[in-house]
């Protein structure tokens, strides 16, 4: 089982270790507090994401309608923070959206029996459309001062947030891991009739990640609206891919029941590094999309190479 | 004159012989049975002939011509179709296309000639006098209609030598006589048949000759006017059993579980009334398709009962999920341990506790080192084979994957104990363990339901014997009672039973 198998998470890691060689001899400036804290802020959306991601990936499921969830999420949380709501409320309200959509999507994979990628594109594409619909495509604007920065100064934010995200991760892990609720996880995506043999609620189970994975979209969106002083309506186009990638290259297996958040997190840091750095070495930003695409060729190559073992 | 003769095939799987140096022969115009218990061969013995498998040895000799090398394709061109159990038509597509696809050639840019397709489609069924429509769907067919295209397409491909698997399970006994009488037009177009069934009466009106396997060997080929059932009984299960097995003797406490009346029209179980009590062993017995992993699953809840009651211990019993059985002290472990007993790709501690993992938490958490201790407990008790208990259930052997999954289930400290073909694709020595595990859990007052295909570890284990046919309870037998001839011929879905 994953849990102690961390090759891929070791790979991984040294890939970034490489690519921070190669900086630190050709582009210290990338290592700036600026740059990295510019990195970190830039990357909050996939990196939250990820996590719940990782947890519907693990259960053998796929969620694509994030990106259109985090935008739904940020609009709610910037038009009731407009409305007066203080930041808590509204920020707890983009969770309820967030989850009330998973538990949507969830109710119609666990219980209806809707393969999740059709579920997920349903919502996805629905959800998007309806967004536009109602805004009209219009951004919201002129959000009031408290909701910058969640009312922080803008030096004291990036902490704020890097605390707050490096406490879900540290949770995450340790949950995976220790908690019945993990185990239930990883035994529904490795053999999901076995585990439902063993008395495990299989179908509770892959409900259950599709709430989480909801709430975290909206926990993001949060924490990305509140670094602008608008909200365009169309945020988060795509987004569901990056994730997705971000979690394939951290090793879980998309067929389920293998990876961690451990390697999910270092997925994040390796594709979400690449871009920025590529403008730093002076090689053309239109380079980053191959070569993301490469790395996770190379992931699955290694993966099919170590399943044929 | 013998278009088909197999000539001392042998064919081993993973070092079980599934075949030992099997002779057999097919005449022109003639259906020729091919009978024997679970696991006897014949499965194999038709793949050796359909080239699905390559045999180990011995010869095939089709059309009065050695075939050296066989496969689907070679065979298809010598004349050899088969007709399956399931019929495997393309669902979603219509009676004359799944019949061209069978016997068009040419290649994949030429034009489709439908009126053609559906003319000759036509013309098939016409032979063999069915009336199907073939514009309709298959999947809109009824069983038997689906047998019905299944032949056409056999005839369409001019077939010498057709073999029916079981071709009668699913049927009625009326749409029985419309096929035998399709055989019947076959056969007097010299079609040779070879048939399988565990019917006895369809055998003994239909075959010209009938051939016995049992464990791997051909036992005789006998002509139907040669032989009575009982005769064919007799050979099939053969003289004595091949083991000797640890059963002793244990006092019987009160009953432990009881089902009244249950049934399960979902699963087509009806009206089956048992008991065990505790520290008995009670053999469930039957052949494939009796329903005995359906009563499994409705007891503990996977399916659960739609009528009848269910006791335990006397009081009485609603059990609608597998954690309301594990709360009432059931324990299954499933048939089919790869798929369904054990989870692969994770560690023996993970899988011996996932039945409990409240017991092994404490306010949620997993106590990694009560985990630890409960694995090794097991590893000890049922000694498990294994480099440690974190080691991935793959990497273990057939018998020591079975063990983890028991140490599954007597981790819940069960009452009752449900074992689906416990022994199953598992080594002797395993074997002879696990029995051994289940006299001494039986003395300890556990009651244990055996579900087993092995006539040798029915009668072998079993305090008494229930034995299923069609979905429900054919006949108890005691132990007095209990003889392989009775056993089968309740299984066989005969009523008397043979004197013991």
């Amino acid at each position: 089982m994953s849990l102690k198998n961390h090759q891929r998470e070791i790979s991984v890691a040294i890939a970034i270790t490489a690519l921070a060689a190669v900086l630190a001899i050709a582009a210290p400036g990338y290592f700036a507090h600026e740059n990295l804290s510019d990195l970190f802020l830039a990357n909050i959306p996939v990196l939250v994401i990820a996590l719940g991601m990782t947890l519907v990936i693990l259960t053998g499921q796929i969620d694509i309608s994030v990106g259109s969830v985090f935008a739904i999420c940020s609009v709610a949380a910037g038009v009731l923070a407009k409305s007066g709501l203080p930041l808590p409320a509204a920020a707890l309200a983009a969770c309820i959206v967030g989850g009330g959509v998973g538990s949507l999507n969830g109710a119609l994979v666990a219980y209806a029996g809707i393969p999740s990628i059709v579920v997920t594109l349903a919502s996805m594409v629905a959800l998007r459309d309806a967004l536009r619909w109602q805004t009209q495509g219009a951004w919201i604007q002129d959000l009031p001062r408290d909701f910058q920065w969640l009312g922080l100064s803008q030096g004291a934010y990036p902490a704020a947030a890097f605390l707050s995200v490096a406490l879900l991760i540290v949770l995450f892990a340790w949950g995976l891991r220790n908690l019945a609720a993990g185990r239930a996880i990883y035994a529904t995506g490795s053999n999901s009739e076995g585990a439902r043999l063993a008395a495990i609620d299989t179908s509770l189970t892959t409900f259950s990640v599709f709430v989480v994975a909801g709430v975290l979209t909206g926990f993001a969106a949060v924490l990305n609206s509140v670094r602008f002083n608008q909200i365009p309506s169309n945020t988060g186009l795509g987004l569901e891919m990056k994730v997705i990638a971000a979690v394939i290259v951290g090793g879980a297996a998309i067929t389920g029941g293998v990876g961690t958040i451990a390697g999910t997190v270092l997925g994040v840091i390796l594709l979400g590094a690449i871009g920025p750095a590529l403008t730093f070495l002076g090689v053309s930003a239109y380079w980053e999309k191959a070569i993301q695409g490469g790395i996770i060729l190379t992931a699955l190559i290694i993966d099919a190479a170590r399943a044929r073992e | 004159m013998k278009i088909l003769e197999a000539k001392s095939i042998s064919k081993a799987f993973a070092g079980v012989q599934a075949l030992k140096e099997v002779s057999f022969d097919l005449l022109q115009g003639e259906v020729h049975a091919l009978i024997g218990e679970n696991g006897a061969g014949k499965s194999t013995l038709i793949k050796v002939m359909t080239g699905a498998v390559q045999a180990d040895s011995g010869t095939l000799v089709v059309g009065g011509r050695p075939v050296p090398r066989n496969d689907p394709a070679i065979a298809r061109s010598l004349g050899i179709a088969a007709i399956y159990q399931q019929p495997s038509l393309f669902p979603h597509l219509t009676v004359s296309e799944n019949i061209a696809l069978a016997l068009e050639t040419g290649g994949s840019w030429r034009k489709v000639n439908w009126k053609e397709r559906y003319r000759c489609a036509k013309e098939l069924l016409g032979r063999i006098g069915a009336s199907i429509d073939p514009g309709r769907v298959v999947s809109m067919l009824s069983m038997p209609e689906q047998q019905l295209v299944e032949i056409a397409k056999a005839i369409g491909a001019e077939a010498k030598i057709l073999i029916m698997d079981e071709p009668t399970s699913s049927l009625t006994d009326r749409e029985v006589e419309s096929l035998f009488t399709v055989i019947d037009l076959l056969r007097g177009h010299g079609v040779g048949i070879i048939y399988i069934s565990h019917r006895l009466e369809e055998i003994t009106s239909i075959a010209d000759r009938i051939t016995v396997l049992r464990d791997g060997e051909s036992i005789a080929t006998r002509r139907r006017d040669e032989v009575d059932r009982l005769q064919l009984i007799r050979m099939i299960v053969g003289r004595e059993l091949a083991a000797v097995f640890p059963k002793r003797d244990v006092p019987l406490g009160d009953v432990a579980l009881e089902l009244h009346r249950v049934g399960n029209r979902t699963r087509g179980l009806r009206d089956i009334s048992i008991s065990v009590r505790s520290g008995e062993i009670l053999g469930v017995a039957g052949l494939v398709g009796a329903g005995r992993t359906e009563l499994a699953e409705t007891i503990f809840g996977l399916t659960p009962a739609d009528s009848g009651e269910i006791l335990l211990r006397g009081a009485r019993a609603q059990i609608s999920s597998p954690s309301d059985a594990i709360r009432l002290g059931i324990g299954y472990v499933p048939e089919d341990r790869r798929q369904h007993g054990v989870i692969l790709n994770m560690p023996i501690t993970v899988n011996t506790t996932l039945a409990t993992l409240k017991t092994i938490c404490r306010r949620g958490l997993i106590d990694r080192i009560k985990e630890r201790h409960v694995a090794e407990g097991y590893v000890r008790r049922l000694s498990i084979k294994t480099p440690s208990v974190y080691a991935d259930l793959q990497a273990l052997s057939g018998g020591n994957q079975q063990k983890v999954a028991l140490a599954r289930w007597l981790a819940i400290q069960p009452s009752v104990l449900i074992l689906d073909e416990p022994t199953q694709g598992v080594d002797i020595g395993s074997k002879s363990e696990i029995h051994r595990l289940m006299v001494e859990l039986a003395e300890r007052g556990v009651a244990i339901v055996m579900i087993s295909s092995e006539l040798g570890e029915i009668l072998g284990m079993s305090d008494r014997i229930v034995v299923m046919h069609g979905g429900t309870v054919a006949g108890v037998l005691s132990r007095q009672e209990a003889s392989q001839e009775n056993v089968l011929f309740l299984a066989l879905g005969h009523r008397t039973l043979i004197c013991p």
